[in-house]
């Protein structure tokens, strides 16, 4: 399953990140394209959240560089990536807790608008309207729909903070798809969930990956070997392995770093 | 099914009926108070613009700023120049150019203030106001401690025809009280507007929204921008109404006030703070008339002493009514619809 360049959305190289004297994240290239999971396991404190969060801006690169969607986005801001078609999850659900799972989408495709605070027109304008012209865009997946996708229909119209924790998971993911992305980053999209919610969710992400490039980064192991064309091990902030699942799996190497470990567990 | 929202912002049907109720009392004050009182509703309308307008940070976009007053004296220090010894000077250009005069500071401090966090951004709206404070109190040609005299009251003329007459203190009741409802109508249709939600989304979690490609810093200053500009308004208006304006009005003292109104009357939608307002300048009023007493052989001046029961006041409303005086009136007033399948 080889990928064509023109697919290439992502192409992150030599990303180093320093804490200190800590390499949290040492010489890390992830290639990410379009039709493809790529996962990331490794064990705690591996690098895999602070390699996310250098690729979406949250933290700034020691060194390496961010190629996206053909710009060169490294030393961007988080919006600015997030603007060049970069969509991300939280590990811990970080989603709007006061506002019900609809405002909650709506705000997130609300950020696909003109962006005009300064516009005095914009002061009056209906926010519904606003959504309704962005959603009206051919490329563009209307929020009702992403709230389908993500099965929180029946939840629109609660408050974020009493829905269950698996649904928070799915709103998580449905308010990263109504920004519009092309490239998603999934930190952890599983954690805590039931069995009936995780199989929810990695029926998801299936459908997603027809039209994005992913970066998954997950504990369930079932899961990343159900979901990813590509896999690479982290230890200590550096890689240990990159290639499909099945080699990465007899790897002797990673079996001694992490998927032995958990097997005499 | 009516959601709780964060703030109150949707205002349950009770409480709009008793909102009405106050609008009509409002419009017919006029016609039963006396002079007296009647100027003392025209400043608490003042108050309440200048609470609303900092509603806007401190309950919309959640920054408190302690430094609200610089903006609010700003304009009125604006008319008095602007004012000449002799003569009224229009009310049509010179309240456009105070409440420019008053965004533009809000505009410029801003944008160093807006970058900061929390506490930082408290301290550093204080000190900003400080020094703007210290600027007038220490420059004798910008009227020093003492102020300044504004002799006239802005005329309304149009093409030598005078529309109406604000040295009339019922008509600057009523012009006050127009602009005190245009300012609400404003900010509650900016609440629902993209800028409005996007502000409420910066208060809730303003990591989550750059993380979605917001650039907050630009709605921050905005907001800040616009609450600047309208805390102009008011005030131009008081200094128009009680004519003369002093560094007081930008002090400290000021600011606390106004942050102290919009807790009271609880933050995020604008009625709050116009209901803190009024309810603010009416205790202020109460207390300062406290007799004195005779106790233990002195006389001991209860009303000297307001700041003292103002303070046991304001702590036993956020005690006792959290979400201040609308919070408290929607729970005698309606009884809250939760969802259903509460989990947590």
């Amino acid at each position: 399953m080889t990928a064509l360049s023109t697919d290439l959305l992502l192409s992150a190289k030599n990303l180093t990140k320093h804490f200190g004297g800590l390499a949290a994240v040492n010489d890390v290239s992830i290639d990410l394209f379009k039709g493809q999971i790529h996962a990331v396991i490794g064990p705690n404190g591996a690098g895999k959240s602070t390699l996310t969060n250098l690729v979406s801006g949250d933290l700034t690169l020691t060194s390496g560089s961010i190629q996206l969607n053909g710009h060169d986005v490294t030393g961007w801001s988080a919006e600015k990536i997030s603007k060049q078609g970069l969509g991300r999850s939280f590990q811990k659900t970080n989603v709007f807790l006061p506002l019900s799972v609809w405002d909650n989408v709506r705000l997130a495709a609300q950020s696909r608008d003109s962006q005009q605070p300064w516009n005095p027109l914009s002061w009056f304008k209906n926010t519904q309207n606003a959504i309704n012209s962005i959603a009206a865009q051919a490329t563009n997946m209307p929020a009702s729909e992403i709230i389908k996708l993500c099965k929180l229909e029946n939840r629109m119209h609660a408050i974020a903070g009493t829905i269950s924790h698996g649904e928070q998971r799915q709103l998580e993911i449905a308010m990263t798809l109504a920004t519009q992305p092309r490239v998603l980053l999934l930190d952890e999209p599983l954690a805590g969930m039931g069995v009936a919610e995780a199989e929810r969710m990695i029926e998801l992400l299936h459908t997603l990956k027809k039209n994005h490039a992913m970066l998954l980064v997950e504990h369930d192991m079932d899961a990343v070997f159900a979901l990813a064309d590509k896999l690479t091990v982290m230890v200590n902030g550096q890689v240990i392995a990159s290639d499909n699942p099945s080699k990465v799996r007899a790897d002797a190497k990673v079996q001694a770093a992490y998927l032995g470990e958990e097997e005499h567990v | 099914m009516s959601s709780p929202k964060a703030n109150l912002e949707i205002l349950p049907r009770g409480v709009q009926i008793a909102l009405g109720l106050g609008l009509v009392a409002l419009l017919a004050f006029p016609w039963v108070g006396t002079d007296f009182y009647t100027q003392m509703v025209t400043r608490m309308l003042i108050m309440a613009i200048f609470a609303m307008s900092l509603d806007l940070l401190q309950g919309v976009t959640g920054l408190v700023s302690l430094g609200h007053a610089a903006y609010f004296g700003l304009a009125g220090y604006a008319l008095a120049f602007l004012m000449p010894q002799d003569a009224a000077v229009s009310l049509w250009w010179t309240l456009p150019v105070a409440v420019l005069a008053s965004a533009l500071a809000a505009l410029i401090i801003g944008f160093f203030v807006v970058r900061t966090h929390g506490i930082y951004f408290i301290m550093v709206t204080m000190a900003f106001a400080q020094m703007v404070f210290f600027l007038f109190f220490d420059n004798k040609i910008l009227g020093g401690s003492d102020g300044l005299y504004i002799n006239f009251k802005p005329s309304a003329q149009v093409f030598g025809f005078t529309l109406f007459d604000l040295e009339n203190k019922i008509t600057f009741y009523y012009v006050t009280l127009v602009l005190a409802l245009l300012v609400y109508v404003f900010l509650r249709r900016l609440l629902w507007s993209p800028l409005g939600r996007a502000l409420s989304g910066i208060r809730i979690n303003e990591h989550r929204m750059k993380a979605m490609g917001f650039g907050t810093f630009g709605y921050k200053l905005t907001a800040f921008t616009i609450a600047g500009g309208l805390a102009g308004l008011a005030g131009y208006l008081w200094g128009a109404q009680s004519g003369f304006v002093n560094p007081e009005l930008m002090g400290f003292h000021m600011s606390a006030h106004a942050i102290m109104m919009v807790i009271l009357g609880g933050m995020g939608n604008f009625a709050g703070a116009f209901v803190g307002a009024f309810t603010f300048e009416y205790v202020l009023h109460v207390l300062k008339d406290l007799p004195t007493l005779q106790m233990f052989g002195k006389d001991i001046n209860l009303g000297k002493h307001w700041q003292l029961w103002m303070g046991t006041f304001i702590v036993l409303v956020v005690i006792f009514a959290p979400r201040g005086l609308m919070g408290l009136a929607e729970r005698f007033l309606q009884k809250r619809e939760y969802p259903k399948g509460n989990s947590k």
